[in-house]
């Protein structure tokens, strides 16, 4: 089985993602305690969604091992991803309940 | 004539060297961003539409949701405790974290099951209104999504428990991961856009009952 | 993954390609991709006697050889068939004959995955078909828009057979594009690199996928109806602040793409046949390769030209049609590429070819009545009107199904090992193109005169009568020369002439194997060095321009007599994908008939899925 050239760069070891594994309650709580600030309602939402892709991020670089691994699956992965977040902007834009005049 | 030259040496060379396997699932995640992003769509597009309640402030718990996400968290660090302990050779661990997973993913699907029957108990069902369709959908195929995983990684407990998951072949725990950290991922998404932003109108409301 | 014989299975797994349990637990490629054609063709044939029925219906103003629900039936399950049943099993039937050839392999990446595709094929084929067995088949036209599909108005099962029959389909279809996307980036032929690689298989690729990116969102789509329909949900249900236009988006997210993947395939049959018969090499393939990717990304954002009459709003209506005129450009470059391939070429009118430049042709029409859709104020007069109906025929019979049959007569050679009739196949092709365009292209004025899409009948003083009864005699024409295609196909299979490996003198690799194709493929896998390698290996072109042959040239160094081709270790065959795809057939009909099916095809796929991943691999020494 061809699996051998997959584990070139170096690979985190365990306390390595048990910190990370802590860095992502961490960054829980904080989402978890800004929704409860009245005063940053109004940039609630873009918070949330930055801390929120650096969570994403974490996993999917490390846990998935993908910042480690050949490009390739990245192209794959982030492709479908990228996909996704545009036909969903352009759904948002067309059911978006603010008319033009 | 003599049959003298073998076709070639290494049947089970890949182009690029990397596993058939591991491609296929990477690119399955990636088809499923398109998948689970259909569904949130729905979801945010028919949020604040429905024509009755009971509405989401009414029935969300952000902080018992919280627990379960951050169960689902610590299960994609025991899965990959569990890869790091196969790739070492250490089948014992890898059963432990194997087996750890599975069980943070039923208290996580045992955690959604209580909520799904709070909800319904409390008026919020399928058919009552778009709330009801959009979140059971969303959210229940993410929990089938997984029981799926669930079922995977027990599987990988019996298997190495009969000894078919040795050392070199710890692809199979890699690709049971890759889907069960993408499971979590999507969860992220879930509980930001489902839940997390609901908390404002949670708090409006209990001050509006004077809390 | 166990190794050694036998253990852990329930019954051995085969080791005998022979017969008919050989082709029942195939995972041969080559095998899956005949009985994908042979399916697919028959399922053709059938969507073409729901055509003629539409026609014979509407040949003359105030017709009752239909009802009016089964005329909807009718032209909603013709375009069923035709789309999901016919062209793009077609297209998969080639992808599994050529591309391992192709790209210099000796199967796909997943072999058993690749028969579950077929069988998941068939069997979701026959549950979209299955209303017609009970009497209520599918009736609210192929994209089922809401709030008709509701339980409300649509309450037999015909909708429930759409819903099930699609997704099951569709899990088909992902199944197959992602082998497809494994195999051609990691199975590929020594020195083969992605620039080398033939037109087809690129296409192969793009389309692959479309289809793993556009399929979830159907899926979504089917899923959402079917939780209205079932269980009471509130999607598409207005009443309850459900929009019935979020249907139609989700739809044709998905519906855009779906064309493209019916037609880059056959784009891509066209630029393996044409420099064939033109000896020339394709002109401009990498402007080809591109535009081929350009189309693939810009498919994703021009869906809303199929709603340019919904009320989107004229920001968006604006947006789209924008969108959509600037994807003719890419189109517009492979044609002129296509012509440039044939311009001074030795060209060899063969049957495949003028099924190709047949395409050139008819494809054209179908994208400029395209073009003036994209205009979204001309498209308001065209929408729902035979305009529409004409564009889309000459685009996919004209289109993907010229090409397909083109590919048929083409490769027929390689995987039979006899040619079909020349002279029968001409007098088919010119009966075919006559009765196309006597059948489609009065459909572009009598639209523009005004007659509406998906109606039953109509007056007699509207002025559409002659031209609707040309269109049934077209219609049958074009049916007669079916049947002369498949006496062709048929008849050839024991009276054509025997074919060697390379009749055509082709250009890539599936040329340099005998005829038909063997087993193992390559008794040794080639090492390329040029695009259209095999043609580099037969000719060189010297300081002067002209092109000789090489001496000696035509082998790879290393003939079959070489080589110990009975040591050469193919994937075992396998009847888990069969007890899988049963399964999950079961399952999906089951929701129309009794949850009991369901639960038992959950089952029965369960079984099927732990047999497949702890199947043992037979010993090398066995038979193959």
């Amino acid at each position: 089985m061809s699996h051998a050239n997959e584990h070139d760069s170096s690979h985190p070891s365990p306390s390595r993602y048990v910190a990370i594994a802590g860095i992502l309650a961490v960054i829980t709580a904080i989402e978890v305690w800004i929704v409860y600030q009245d005063y940053l309602n109004d940039v609630m939402i873009p918070l949330l969604i930055l801390l929120s892709i650096g969570k994403f991020a974490l996993v999917v670089m490390y846990f998935m091992h993908l910042k480690f691994d050949s490009k390739l699956f990245s192209i794959l992965f982030v492709g479908g991803l990228l996909l996704t977040i545009g036909v969903l902007t352009a759904l948002f834009a067309l059911f978006s309940r603010v008319y033009f005049a | 004539m003599e049959a003298t030259i073998a076709p070639e040496h290494d049947e089970h060379a890949t182009t690029t060297g990397l596993d058939h396997r591991k491609m296929l699932m990477w690119a399955f995640l990636g088809s499923d961003c398109m998948f689970f992003g259909s569904l949130i769509a729905t979801y945010l597009i028919y949020r604040g539409q429905s024509l009755r309640g009971p509405f989401p402030y009414e029935v969300f718990d952000i902080p018992y949701t919280s627990v379960s996400a951050f169960v689902l968290l610590m299960s994609s660090l025991t899965m990959v405790l569990a890869l790091g302990a196969i790739q070492r050779g250490d089948e014992r661990r890898l059963r432990i974290w194997l087996i750890a997973t599975a069980v943070l993913g039923s208290v996580f699907l045992g955690g959604q099951v209580y909520e799904f029957t709070l909800f319904v108990s409390e008026g919020v069902t399928l058919k009552t209104n778009l709330f009801g369709t959009t979140f059971f959908v969303l959210t229940g195929f993410h929990g089938a999504h997984v029981t799926v995983g669930v079922f995977m990684l027990l599987t990988l407990v019996g298997a190495s428990y009969a000894g078919k998951v040795k050392q070199h072949q710890s692809i199979n725990v890699e690709l049971v991961g890759l889907y069960w950290h993408f499971v979590d991922i999507v969860w992220i998404v879930i509980f930001t856009v489902v839940y997390l932003v609901e908390a404002p109108a949670i708090e409006a409301a209990k001050a509006a009952v004077g809390h | 993954m166990a190794t050694g014989t036998q253990s852990g299975g329930i019954l051995a797994r085969p080791t005998s390609i022979d017969g008919v349990w050989g082709w029942i637990t195939t995972v041969d490629a080559k095998r899956i991709g005949m009985m994908y054609i042979t399916t697919s063709i028959l399922f053709f044939l059938w969507g073409g006697i729901q055509a003629l029925i539409v026609r014979t219906q509407l040949s003359h103003p105030g017709a009752e050889f239909v009802s009016p629900d089964t005329y909807n039936s009718m032209f909603t399950m013709h375009a069923l068939t035709m789309i999901f049943l016919a062209i793009m099993p077609m297209s998969v039937g080639f992808f599994n004959l050529v591309v391992p050839l192709q790209i210099g392999a000796r199967d796909v990446a997943f072999p058993r995955m690749n028969a579950l595709s077929y069988w998941v094929y068939l069997f979701g084929g026959i549950l979209l078909s299955m209303g017609w067995l009970v009497g209520e088949a599918a009736s609210a036209g192929w994209f089922a828009y809401a709030p008709l599909t509701e339980s409300a108005y649509a309450a037999n099962r015909g909708m429930d057979f759409y819903v099930l029959g699609l997704l099951v389909l569709g899990t088909s279809s992902m199944a197959g594009a992602f082998n497809f996307i494994v195999t051609i980036i990691n199975l590929r032929a020594p020195g083969m690199s992605f620039f080398k690689l033939p037109v087809f298989v690129w296409m192969t690729f793009l389309t692959s996928i479309l289809l793993v990116t556009a399929f979830p969102v159907i899926t979504v789509a089917l899923i959402e109806l079917m939780f209205d329909r079932y269980l009471g949900a509130n999607f598409f249900i207005a009443s309850q602040g459900g929009d019935p236009l979020l249907w139609q988006h989700l739809f044709w997210v998905f519906g855009h793409p779906e064309v493209y993947i019916l037609i880059l395939p056959a784009m891509g049959i066209v630029s393996e046949v044409l420099p064939t018969f033109a000896r020339k090499p394709l002109f401009g393939y990498s402007v080809i390769i591109f535009s081929g990717i350009v189309i693939g990304v810009m498919g994703w954002m021009v869906w809303s030209h199929h709603m340019f009459t919904v009320g989107l709003g004229t920001v968006a209506v604006g947006v789209f049609t924008v969108t959509t005129m600037l994807i003719a450009v890419p189109t517009g470059v492979k044609v002129f590429s296509w012509m440039a391939t044939l311009w001074k070429g030795s060209i060899a009118l063969t049957t495949a070819n003028l099924y190709s430049i047949g395409f050139i042709a008819l494809f054209v029409i179908g994208g400029l009545s395209g073009v003036s859709h994209a205009m979204s104020s001309s498209d308001f007069q065209q929408h729902e009107t035979y305009y529409v109906i004409a564009h889309i025929h000459y685009v996919l019979f004209g289109g993907s199904i010229m090409a397909l049959f083109s590919g048929l007569y083409y490769w027929y050679p390689k995987f039979t090992g006899r040619m079909m009739d020349e002279r029968y196949g001409k007098v088919q092709f010119w009966m075919l193109f006559a009765g196309m365009n006597i059948c489609f292209g009065p459909m572009h004025w009598v639209g523009m005169d005004g007659m509406p899409r998906r109606i039953y009948t109509y007056a007699s003083n509207m002025g559409w009568d002659f031209w609707n009864m040309i269109s049934t005699i077209g219609a049958f024409i074009l049916g007669f020369s079916i049947l002369l295609l498949l006496h062709n196909l048929v008849r050839s299979l024991k009276k054509g002439e025997i074919a060697d490996g390379d009749p055509w003198d082709g250009r890539t690799l599936e040329w340099s194997i005998p005829s038909p194709a063997p087993h193992y493929n390559f008794a040794r896998i080639p090492t390329v060095t040029d695009r259209d390698d095999w043609w580099a290996r037969k000719y060189a072109t010297g300081d002067d321009g002209i092109t000789r042959p090489v001496p000696q040239g035509g082998a790879y160094g290393h003939g079959e007599e070489d080589v110990d081709v009975h040591s050469i270790h193919l994937p075992d065959p396998s009847y888990w994908p069969l007890v899988t795809a049963i399964g999950m057939a079961l399952m999906g009909g089951g929701f129309a008939f009794h949850l009991a099916i369901t639960v038992v095809g959950a089952l029965i796929m369960t079984v099927g899925i732990y047999g497949w991943a702890f199947e043992p691999v037979n010993e090398p020494s066995d038979d193959h």
